[in-house]
């Protein structure tokens, strides 16, 4: 089922949360809301949710064409994961997972056994069966993130929202429920939304990334499409390191450039119409990428990286003349 | 000295802070104790359950039951209400209402009773109204009522608003997400989650409600049989010089005092074990 989003505005007080978001999420996508903290990504989300509601008369909401702006959060249809699960800590993990299916008004309320039977075929789902009777202080992160899942599934929902899935869980579960996820989802097409701060995640994961700043989207497209093409300086800045280097050409725009798309050259192959001289002023090289910290001919830095085989050709060392080309730079005027 | 860690004070230092705790507790707290319950049995047992058993105390003990059965359970629905609406919802005047809450604690309770006179004594605000309909507030049953609810509001609402602050309301947008509609997130989620901070508030309210003397006696005229709650009655007692009979009473209320404090206490004990692990 689609979502759309259309003209949504979000104050709280004084503040702007949300300024005039429109997006459109496909039926079946894995999208990311990728942005830093304060972007109002959770805050739109929450919005999807109903869990919040639009500046009256702003905007809508739409899933799959239907308006549900102004319907009760449990009347969407929606299953939302909060960042820190909010199970339900006197309840065990199949009372979690069936409460759902439990306060459905008796006329709509699935007979116990059905009710049960849903709990295990949903723990089956999310690898966690035989661990029905455990409450959730009993469990790891990955664990409790899993029956969160379970729990929004149990209802089936139309739509999936996650907020910030993997934020309070280490590096490898992160890793490893991660890659479990986008195969979970494949498995069960459900339409995701998600919403992280981290860039790594949002690009691996997501078929769409959003990328938001300061209330307002910057940029939609898929994780390539953004990395390789970004439309403004925040989002070149925020997916990944990038040199912003200034010239005489126009000072107020600097270009963009990524250390692994600079190349570099022995200063006597430089050709004065593309490339620039530079000094070597640090040389880290531990690890299977060498990275470098180049000073500029007029004294600005800039990092470069290259493969330990590019550094061992070249012979570089501290202090040594070099020329840098810079290949796929952007420039924002 | 090998294991001594910066925060420890030298033995003397130590044993003299002891022994210091132990005497002002002694002086102050067991001594006085002791003293009602050796009192009230000092013209020996037959004494003390007379006193406890003639009318006046039979009817002060009814009313004191009556008047704490009634402010409790109307307390514990105000206080979760209250702690319900300044947790969960950001408002206009929210911290207004948190320093209202806790009027009751911060005015003396004998301006408690003397505003319930102001307001619904024969020459208060309302007299003339409530004389011309019959109805009998100060120096009467309903009068007791108000002014025990109004000293033993805060109890409740004072222990779960901290407890529901650290919570957050994110098990409660999960049940609303999940479906659950405002009866079933209070019962299954809310409720579960704060049942020992709620009862540790009843106990102290309730303790409060039975033990209360300064509004109470300002609004109940002392009519003997009829309007006196157990502490009145011990006070009108020892005016009387019935030495054994009032601090037979005081007894009684010590005796509930200590229930209290063991009910309190296995209550912590409990909610320490549940809370474990969480």
């Amino acid at each position: 089922m689609s979502i759309s989003i259309q003209s949504i505005h979000k104050t709280f007080g004084s503040y702007t949360a949300l300024d005039n978001i429109s997006l459109e999420v496909p039926d079946g996508s894995l999208t990311a809301l990728l942005g830093p903290s304060g972007s109002g990504k959770t805050t739109l989300l929450r919005i999807v949710a109903g869990l919040e509601f639009a500046d009256p008369g702003s905007g809508r909401v739409l899933f799959h064409g239907e308006d549900v702006t102004d319907v009760q959060a449990g009347q969407r249809g929606v299953g939302f994961v909060f960042q820190h699960y909010a199970l339900f800590k006197h309840m065990t993990v199949a009372e979690n997972i069936a409460f759902g299916l439990t306060v459905l008004p008796s006329s709509k309320r699935p007979p116990k056994k059905d009710i049960d039977d849903r709990v295990n075929e949903l723990l089956g789902l999310v690898k966690l069966d035989g661990l029905g009777k455990r409450r959730p202080h009993e469990l790891s992160g990955g664990q409790r993130q899993r029956v969160a899942l379970a729990r929004a599934l149990a209802i089936r929902p139309k739509v999936l929202l996650l907020d910030e899935p993997f934020g309070a869980l280490d590096a490898q579960v992160r890793k490893d429920l991660r890659r479990w996820l986008r195969i979970f989802h494949d498995e069960i097409g459900l339409t995701t939304l998600f919403v992280t701060h981290d860039q790594e995640e949002a690009l691996e994961l997501a078929d769409q990334v959003v990328v938001m700043a300061n209330s307002r989207i910057e940029q939609v497209g898929p994780p390539q499409q953004v990395y390789d093409h970004p439309e403004t300086p925040f989002v070149i800045r925020f997916l990944g390191n990038v040199n912003a280097i200034k010239d005489s050409r126009n000072p107020e725009a600097p270009i963009f450039v990524r250390p692994h798309d600079v190349s570099i050259l022995f200063a006597a192959e430089a050709d004065p119409a593309t490339d620039r001289l530079a000094r070597v002023q640090h040389l880290f090289a531990a690890g299977p990428v060498a990275k470098l910290s180049l000073r500029l001919d007029d004294g600005q830095f800039l990092d470069a990286e290259l493969s330990r085989q590019q550094l061992d050709e070249l012979g570089l060392d501290v202090g040594d003349p070099v020329a840098v080309r810079m290949q796929g730079a952007s420039r924002f005027e | 000295m090998a294991n001594r860690s910066v925060t420890t004070e030298s033995a003397l230092v130590r044993w003299l802070l002891i022994g210091l705790a132990i005497v002002i507790l002694t002086l102050f707290l067991l001594l006085p104790l002791a003293a009602v319950f050796i009192e009230a049995f000092r013209r020996g047992s037959e004494v003390f359950i007379k006193a406890l058993t003639e009318d006046a105390a039979l009817s002060a003990i009814k009313l004191t039951l009556l008047a704490a059965g009634i402010s409790v359970p109307l307390n514990t629905v105000f206080g979760l209400a209250a702690a319900w609406l300044i947790t969960k919802f950001r408002f206009k005047g929210r911290s207004f209402l948190l320093s209202l809450i806790d009027l009751p604690f911060a005015v003396s309770p004998v301006i408690a009773g003397l505003v319930f006179v102001l307001l619904f004594g024969a020459r208060g605000w309302f007299g003339p109204w409530l004389r011309e309909n019959d109805i009998q507030i100060i120096f009467a049953f309903p009068g007791i009522i108000l002014a025990t609810v109004f000293v033993t509001f805060p109890f409740v609402a004072r222990e779960l608003i901290p407890l529901m602050e650290s919570q957050g309301s994110d098990q409660e947008e999960a049940a609303v997400t999940l479906g659950a509609r405002g009866w079933q997130v209070f019962r299954h989620v809310t409720l579960p989650n704060i049942k020992w901070g709620l009862l540790y508030g009843v106990l102290l309210c309730n303790a409060r409600a039975m033990g209360e003397f300064g509004a109470v006696s300002v609004v109940s005229g002392h009519i003997r049989g009829k309007t006196n709650t157990l502490p009145l009655h011990v006070e009108v007692l020892y005016n009387e010089y019935q030495f054994s009979a009032a601090f037979a009473c005081a007894a009684l209320l010590a005796l509930l005092a200590l229930l209290t404090l063991g009910l309190k206490s296995l209550v912590e004990h409990l909610s320490g074990h549940s809370a474990k692990g969480h």
